[in-house]
């Protein structure tokens, strides 16, 4: 009465071995063929992008409600930011953005050049957004805008002429709050360099194939995710009442 | 006998080979990708920190004993209770079912050869020491005095203990449980064997899959809260202090927002548990299959919109609270249905008292008075004088060790005869479970009057007339220390002279019992192709009254 | 409550009663239910005991009964719900007539104020049959504020006014606890209520030798040079103050705010947090320069400067009469409101 599912068990005991694949030595031995681990990779990197929006989440909540509470001050501290960085910064990344969807493209066509040209070329303009943040960060710096003992803000809010003072303890808390999410940001985009760094010594190495590219399609994907984070961070941070 | 026989006929000889002599050494277990491994690995581990948490749980009991603070100074029960809570959320209850049981479980019931990432999997269980060894070392160097839940702005200014070493420990044990939460609904999704389709799932598959979900949406929530605390105490940055222009309620949201949840993920998995011992033991399909498994993503999706509800006197508005009241009461509905579909699946079975199904008996009527208590909690006009109280202690208890931990024993005995290839001895096995049954009513149920008279938790010292139930508290706390420690021993003992089990001594249903007793490394020789629906027992042989050794060569 | 075995809290105020109702309610059903599962189990267990021969009966599932378990549970919650929440309602919204009691927690203590000036600390005095209000607020942590035998409690936080109202009924002493964790001596924070006959309470009250809350209000608003722009008769820098206590205020871009406690406080600690129409943000902030025990001085103070809008005329004058410091107030001013 059990016959079908006698069937599935096999009359030997041995163990197997990972060595039955020996036409892909990128499939892993527990997936049955490569589309099931590329189909797995690329679902678990989309579920990571999902905790990682979670993870911005907390601040961009935190964000809403203090900028809320204090309009004024966010307005203040957000006019003390360097638009022009900022803008450069957004068309860095937006630019690198492309780099990366022409790596991709590349390893798909199998064009090993090309692919390690264009990773480059994205962990170049990642370091130049890194570069920029840094100048902005000795900018906060040299103007006691860091929060801290030594923070000081006498600025005023700017409203369309009107100059409205505002408490220093909330500018501060509108630069914490800028630190800890550009920081953050920051800290993905330094994993982000490394990661391209990486893929691109293996890409030269050959690594990559057009029947295997996951890792670069899935790095590309956190990139992009970071990407957008940023272009949701320019407007939030910088863009407060600019409207003059 | 000869129905039995028939079952395990093909399989009858015991692999020379299976995961646990597959490979020796203490490398080969460090280093290994075998989901099966790392479940051991997290066995002992977890093991080991359930045992911490009850020291402190004892000590926390002893000093109640008298309503004067006599055994412990006031900020050594302080600390007491602070690591016991952070000890059994963090370290026990989040990874004890899903990190034990779902790693070991998940690949061999949906018929995969591993996880889908079972590097990461060993990475979740690094992290996890990681995280454990720190906060052990935040421990020893004096400890955390602030309540698991850390609140602001006594967390961020105003406490002198090392907030920020046990804020990382919880950091990267929330990774460890985030990658552990990917690692299955990528397994789930990508690596069922052929023929297993969704509505062919166990249910334990489907409770974990939604345990899994809340994780990777919750964690990192608390990841961000964290790392602001520390930030906030460290460079004084005013995001929750309200002196420094922050707002404490925020902190309170973002809390809850991940540890309301977090309460699901703990009993969640255990749910699914008692689903599959309750089918196994009656020798039926779980009554109302599709019901069960979607109260499970039912609760995984309410309990993310009812965090509010610990906050009612907190400072929230009127109309906050009621709304999140009535959204509380949602949650009840799904706890509700799986409570019925299991007394339901008792409905003409052919039910026997192993003691999985003592335990699965003593989860449904401890989570019964829990999920019924907390619905007095969720009646806000109730919660303005318990909240706070030790009602609430008694109400989370009897849902976090009456309900999770009776599932995890509850499982962890029904499985055993797989991951060991042993069986335990019943009749010890039985004495515990009335132990804990006994032990646990008796430590818990006091607390729910303690608390209606106006005992408020984390009390140090008290009035004297609480002391009569305090001491009624403390006596069942040891009787349930004895329930926990038999286990245990009779464990370990097992493992070297219990009886052989076979691949199948419960004659269950479920793709894990068609492999070797241990399996293999890989699991199944050859992939399975499922062609039955889940729960087929109407084609598997009955039960014996008590199981006996199956007579297998070694 | 017996001293031996409690088994159940003293009822001590007008909620007592309705909470305790409510709980019974909830007792009775839970009972039900938990009776109802444990007995189930129990039958369909021995009853379905294996027997040598009978093989189990599958049964699927049953909508019917599914429907029937989600939705009736669900029902009798609403009933829970719906009490709960006009009890709850009821429990947060102090009547008018409430007598106003400050509170200030700190670690770990309570510093209690009356309006006529009387200071407690860990204890708090109140009378039978008056509404009580407690405006609370926290120096350091959170704190909660709880009575048992009223079935009151109320987190007390830093930076804002909660508040928690109660009418005592039975005189007796009862315990007030510190509900929220607080640190080291958090279960030493605690202290007792004492209620009192009505005619005790003025006799208690009487030995009182501070003066009244406003009064204190008022000294800190002439020291502290508020007087010298907030004028009577709005012709200061600052608006002026007469009647704007729970008044509507039009807010600089058109909002408009209630000027409850939270709205007082916060313009002292931090008046450009909300600028009133019409005025420039010049007042610098007291933050750190007022102690909460002083903000409530002030705060009763400008409560005062309103206190019954149905005699407008004379509160006028009275408010006037509170301005000594106040050189510039003129008596024609009355209609400033």
């Amino acid at each position: 009465m059990h016959d079908s599912r006698l069937t599935t068990i096999p009359a030997s005991t041995q163990v197997m071995t990972a060595d039955h694949e020996e036409h892909n030595p990128a499939l892993l031995h527990h997936f049955a063929d490569a589309k099931q681990q590329k189909n797995a990779a690329s679902l678990g990197m989309w579920l990571f992008l999902v905790t990682e929006i979670m993870f911005f989440g907390g601040m961009f909540c935190a964000y809403l409600i203090y900028r809320l509470k204090y309009f004024n001050a966010f307005a203040a501290g957000s006019q003390q930011l360097d638009i022009k960085m900022g803008a450069l910064n957004t068309a860095v990344l937006i630019v690198s953005s492309v780099t990366v969807v022409l790596a991709v493209k590349a390893a798909e066509v199998g064009k090993r050049k090309l692919l390690v040209g264009y990773l480059v070329v994205t962990v170049l303009l990642g370091m130049t957004f890194l570069v920029v943040k840094g100048f902005e960060y000795k900018e906060k710096f040299e103007k006691h805008h860091v929060p801290g003992p030594n923070f000081n803000f006498t600025e005023k809010f700017d409203d369309n002429g009107k100059q409205i003072p505002v408490n220093p303890k909330e500018a501060e808390l509108f630069f914490s709050i800028y630190f800890a999410m550009t920081g953050m940001h920051a800290l993905h985009m330094i994993i982000g360099c490394g990661l391209f760094g990486t893929l691109a010594v293996l890409s030269w190495k050959g690594h990559y194939s057009p029947t295997y590219f996951t890792p670069i399609e899935n790095a590309g994907l956190y990139w992009h995710l970071v990407d957008i984070i940023w272009i949701y961070l320019f407007p939030l941070l910088y863009l407060i009442s600019r409207h003059s | 006998m000869a129905t039995r026989t028939a079952t395990i006929v093909p399989v009858k000889q015991t692999p020379k080979l299976n995961y646990l002599n597959n490979g020796h050494g203490l490398k080969s277990w460090l280093l290994t990708t075998d989901h099966k491994r790392i479940a051991l690995l997290y066995l002992v581990s977890v093991s080991i920190f359930f045992f911490l948490g009850g020291v402190f749980a004892m000590l926390i009991r002893l000093e109640l004993l008298t309503p004067q603070g006599d055994l412990l100074s006031a900020d050594s029960y302080n600390k007491a209770f602070t690591q016991h809570g952070m000890i059994m959320v963090f370290f026990f209850l989040i990874p004890v079912v899903p990190a034990i049981l779902g790693n070991f479980l998940v690949p061999l019931m949906i018929g995969a050869k591993d996880l889908a990432f079972p590097r990461i999997n060993l990475l979740s269980w690094y992290l996890y020491i990681t995280a454990g060894i720190i906060f052990l070392h935040c421990m020893i160097n004096g400890g955390v005095d602030t309540g698991w839940t850390f609140y602001s702005p006594f967390s961020t200014e105003y406490t002198n203990t090392n907030i920020v070493e046990a804020g990382v420990a919880v950091f990267i044990a929330g990774f460890s449980s985030i990658f552990t939460g990917l690692n299955f609904i990528v397994t789930v999704h990508r690596m069922r064997a052929p023929g297993m389709t969704w509505d062919r799932l166990p249910l334990f598959i489907w409770a974990n899959y939604a345990t899994s979900l809340i994780m990777i949406l919750g964690t990192p929530v608390i990841a961000i809260t964290i790392v602001l605390v520390a930030v906030e105490r460290l460079f004084h940055l005013g995001i929750f202090d309200p002196h420094l222009g922050g707002d404490p309620l925020l902190f309170q949201h973002l809390f809850w927002f991940y540890s309301h949840p977090a309460v699901y993920i703990m009993i969640l998995p255990s749910m699914g548990v008692i689903s599959e011992l309750i089918a196994c033991f009656s020798r039926k399909r779980p009554f109302g299959y599709t019901f069960v498994a979607i109260s499970s993503m039912a609760i995984a999706v309410f309990g993310f919109l009812v965090w509010a509800h610990h906050m009612f006197v907190a400072g929230i508005s009127l109309y906050a609270a009621m709304i999140f009241s009535f959204l509380s009461f949602s949650v009840g509905v799904p706890s509700a249905v799986k409570v019925f579909n299991w007394t339901a699946t008792l409905y003409k079975g052919s039910i026997t008292y192993a003691t999985p199904m003592l335990y699965a008996f003593g989860f449904i009527g401890l989570f019964t008075i829990g999920g019924l208590t907390g619905l007095m909690l969720a009646t806000i006009g109730i919660d303005v004088h318990v909240t706070d109280t030790y009602f609430v202690v008694a109400h989370f208890h009897y849902v976090m060790v009456g309900g999770v931990l009776m599932g995890y024993l509850g499982g962890l005995h029904f499985w055993w005869p797989k991951i060991t290839g042993r069986m335990y001895p019943e009749g010890w096995a039985k004495l515990s479970a009335l132990f804990v049954f006994v032990g646990f009513n008796l430590t818990f149920f006091p607390q729910f009057i303690l608390g209606y008279v106006g005992m408020p938790r984390r009390y140090w010292q008290y009035p004297p007339e609480f002391q009569v139930l305090n001491v009624l508290s403390t006596a069942g706390a040891s009787v349930l220390a004895v329930g926990y420690l038999l286990p245990m021993i009779y464990l370990l003992w097992s493992l070297r002279y219990g009886p052989i089990a076979g691949p199948n001594p419960w004659n269950a249903a479920g793709l894990e019992w068609q492999t070797a007793s241990p399996p293999p490394t890989f699991n199944f020789d050859e992939t399975p192709v499922v062609t039955w629906e889940a729960y087929n027992y109407d084609e598997l042989p009955e039960l014996p009254v008590e199981p006996v050794e199956v007579p297998v060569a070694r | 409550m017996s001293k031996f075995l409690p088994l159940w809290p003293d009822q001590a105020s007008s909620m007592a009663g309705q909470v305790d109702a409510l709980y019974i309610y909830l007792l009775l059903v839970s009972g039900v239910m938990t009776a109802l599962i444990f007995i189930t189990v129990t039958v369909l267990a021995i009853k379905y005991r294996r027997v040598p021969g009978r093989r189990a009966q599958q049964i699927h599932g049953s909508i019917v009964l599914e429907v029937g378990w989600s939705v009736l549970p669900f029902l009798v919650m609403i009933t829970f719900f719906i009490w709960g929440a006009i009890l709850f309602f009821k429990e947060r919204t102090p009547p008018a007539d409430a007598t106003e009691v400050y509170v200030v927690a700190k670690q770990w203590m309570w510093k209690v104020e009356h309006m006529e000036g009387q200071r407690e600390i860990n204890a708090l005095h109140v009378p039978t049959g008056q509404n009580v209000k407690l405006i609370m607020t926290s120096q350091d942590v959170i704190h909660s504020f709880f009575i048992p035998a009223f079935r009151v409690k109320q987190d007390v936080l830093p930076g804002r006014y909660t508040t928690l109202w109660f009418k005592a009924t039975v005189p007796g002493h009862y315990h007030l606890f510190c509900a929220e964790y607080c640190g080291t001596m958090h279960s030493g924070m605690g202290g007792e209520v004492v209620v009192m006959d009505p005619q005790d309470y003025s006799a208690w009250m009487a030995n009182g030798p501070a003066a009244p809350l406003q009064d204190t209000g008022r000294e800190l608003f002439a020291s502290l040079g508020c007087a010298t722009c907030h004028r009577s008769d709005a012709q200061g820098r600052g608006p002026s103050l007469q009647g704007v206590y729970n008044k509507p205020v039009q807010l600089e871009g058109g909002r408009t705010v209630v000027a409850d406690d939270d709205y007082v406080r916060e313009s002292i600690l931090n008046p450009t947090a909300k600028i009133v129409s019409g005025y420039k943000p010049v007042m610098p902030a007291f933050q750190g320069i007022v102690s909460d025990e002083q903000l409530n001085a002030l705060v009763a103070y400008v409560k005062s400067l309103s206190s019954s809008p149905s005699s407008q005329p004379t509160t006028g004058t009275a408010g006037l009469q509170n301005l000594p410091a106040a050189p510039a107030a003129q008596p024609q001013n009355t209609q400033v409101q």
